[in-house]
């Protein structure tokens, strides 16, 4: 990782985040926060609870809108992220409570995350053969080599809500990565997993990365495994950045032990 | 250990449900030989038995009654289907649904009326239901968006009203005709000698079975096989990770609706056949809610299978059972029948069984 984390010392940022300050009401939850992430690296965003990490997420996939501040995100400087524009220009996440279509297959959960990729009209669906069973198909082999790669093939038709957490945790991986997209939020990945599943997790993580060059962007509260995924570690607390730096940087801050042992009075 | 330890044993761990069951068996083997104990000319008898030997006595009145209920329950289910699909996709429990299908049928006679050629007024009117859900969900749903289920739906009688209005100040009030011959629909019936008797199918009755058919299937297909019936479903699931995903709420709701109107636009054709198309026709939405009490909220076999069998069984009450407390039972007897059902499968028919996880 050490080589690669040189070449992305000198990359270019996918994402600059700017003065972003997000409240609801009367609460505060970002408080002017500035940061940036490089194409190419694994981000991490950690802090106590209530310190906004999930929120700032939040804020650059587009389902927060902030007060104030700017996003460039490829290049485009916004006021504010969409949904839509969010997940069409490349960005794809997961959810710390893990949102599937708990409803539907393993398969069908992944497959809908190649809903933007597909491209045949309303109407040839009526019809189902021709064109729409044509891209059915072709989609069907991404998403297959998907499931190889999470070795999830046992479970490609269980409806994913009998699933344990480990594995539906697995499984919206899955449907984040069948966006291929650019840049991947995880929001605490491997939250209730024991050290088994965290150490397949953190071999995902550290695949993707590697292997299709997604730049990632992760929350995560076990440190061991932050400091040994990331490249470079944000640290809020309170809605405020306190430390920002690679993870040897952020371990001797005086500010983060700090805001994680308290302090004497 | 003893017999009488055992026995307890047994009735502590039945389930609920599975007395429900023994009580109501127990019941019933009682009433039957409590009607034999006191004769053909009692009221037990008349409830228990008289109906079943009459069924059987006279084949012929039996199949017609059981056809007559099938068609009946053929447009409940194409109600209840409507209100399914709503719900599927946006958590609205859309009490419109009825006046959705008078307004289908108002519209396509209302063109016709206006001298539009009979096909393309039809293709008129499920232009107009698409500008419905449109401004619907620009009109109703946007702004509510992220709002209480309950909001959204008190917004949807809101929405009954203002179409009621809206339909008599475009359409008048007073009940019209439908175009039935105008737009291909068969009249007449094919009758047949059978069991020593006289039954007459209507061949618009037919025409509505197979249409209904036809689309349900179109649904189905659409609905599990499909992106945008995955995209469907995926909202229905969860909301925020369909967004994540770039699923817009709004072109999938317009979508549904749209869906929702069209099966309404079919039902109105195919009621106003039976009947006229008038605003009396809205009720029919108080008929789909016990078939959708039956068949749950979200499942689309649900409502077919729910209506047919609220259909036959309204049927066949009113036909036997009726006449003895008077008739007009086919009013209540529906949602009779579905308590009775909740009674053993608290789920409905195709609902899983809600476990929660703690």
């Amino acid at each position: 990782m050490n080589v690669a984390a040189k070449d992305i010392a000198k990359g270019q940022n996918i994402l600059e985040i700017d003065g972003i300050s997000l409240s609801f009401g009367g609460v505060k939850a970002i408080r002017d926060v500035s940061f940036d992430v490089k194409k190419g690296e694994i981000r991490a965003i950690i802090g106590p609870n209530g310190a906004g990490k999930t929120s700032m997420l939040n804020v650059i996939n587009g389902f927060y809108h902030p007060q104030e501040g700017t996003i460039n995100y490829k290049g485009a400087k916004r006021h504010d992220m969409r949904p839509y524009v969010a997940a069409t220009q490349g960005i794809a996440r997961t959810f710390q409570n893990v949102a599937l279509f708990a409803g539907m297959s393993t398969l069908d959960n992944i497959m809908s995350g190649r809903m933007l990729k597909m491209k045949v009209s309303l109407p040839w669906h009526f019809i189902r053969f021709g064109p729409a069973e044509r891209e059915e198909l072709e989609h069907r082999e991404r998403v297959e080599h998907i499931i190889d790669f999470l070795e999830i093939q046992a479970i490609r038709r269980t409806p994913v809500g009998r699933l344990p957490y480990g594995l539906q945790k697995r499984v919206e991986l899955g449907r984040a990565l069948a966006m291929e997209p650019e840049l991947l939020l995880l929001d605490e990945p491997m939250a209730g997993m024991n050290l088994e599943e965290k150490e397949d997790m953190s071999r995902y993580i550290l695949d993707v990365n590697d292997q299709f060059g997604t730049t990632i962007a992760l929350i995560e509260h076990d440190m061991g495994v932050v400091m040994d995924l990331s490249d470079r570690v944000l640290v809020l607390d309170y809605g405020e950045k306190i430390a920002d730096g690679t993870p040897d940087e952020i371990k001797n801050n005086q500010n983060v032990i700090d805001a994680y042992l308290g302090v004497a009075h | 250990m003893s017999d009488t330890t055992l026995k307890s044993d047994g009735g502590s761990s039945m389930s609920q449900t599975q007395r429900n069951w023994l009580i109501t068996v127990l019941i019933l083997a009682a009433a039957v030989a409590g009607s034999f104990v006191a004769g053909s000319d009692s009221l037990l008898y008349k409830v228990f038995v008289g109906p079943f030997v009459e069924m059987y006595e006279v084949p012929d009145l039996f199949v017609q009654v059981l056809w007559e209920g099938l068609v009946a329950g053929t447009l409940y289910a194409l109600v209840a289907l409507g209100f399914v699909l709503i719900f599927k996709a946006s958590g609205v429990f859309n009490f419109a649904q009825g006046i959705m299908v008078v307004f289908g049928g108002l519209s396509l006679v209302g063109f016709y009326a206006a001298g539009v050629p009979a096909f393309l007024s039809l293709a008129l009117s499920v232009a107009m239901m698409y500008g419905l859900a449109w401004t619907v969900e620009r009109v109703v749903l946007r702004p509510l968006v992220n709002q209480d289920p309950l909001i959204l739906f008190m917004a949807t009688i809101g929405l009954t009203y203002f179409l009621i209005g809206f339909g008599e100040f475009i359409f008048g009030g007073e009940p019209k005709t439908m175009i039935t011959q105008e737009i291909g629909l068969p009249s007449g019936s094919y009758d047949f000698d059978w069991f020593g008797g006289f039954v007459s199918f209507q061949k618009l009755d037919i025409a509505a079975a197979v249409i209904a058919a036809i689309m349900v299937g179109c649904l189905a297909v659409f609905f599990n096989k499909t992106r945008i019936g995955r995209a469907l479903r995926a909202v229905a699931d969860d909301h925020q990770a369909a967004l994540s995903v770039g699923i817009t709420l709004r072109q999938i709701w317009v979508i549904v609706w749209f869906a929702a109107g069209i099966v309404a636009l079919t039902t109105g054709i195919m009621w106003g056949a039976r009947s006229d198309v008038s605003f009396a026709l809205q009720v029919i939405a108080l008929k789909a809610l016990p078939v959708i009490i039956l068949g749950g909220l979200t499942s689309i076999p649900g409502a077919i299978v729910g209506g047919l069998i609220i259909g036959v069984a309204e049927k066949t009450a009113e036909f036997y059972w009726g006449p003895l407390v008077g008739g007009s039972i086919e009013s209540w007897i529906p949602y009779f029948i579905a308590l009775g059902f909740l009674w053993f499968r608290p789920q409905g028919l195709f609902g899983e069984k809600i476990i929660d996880r703690i």
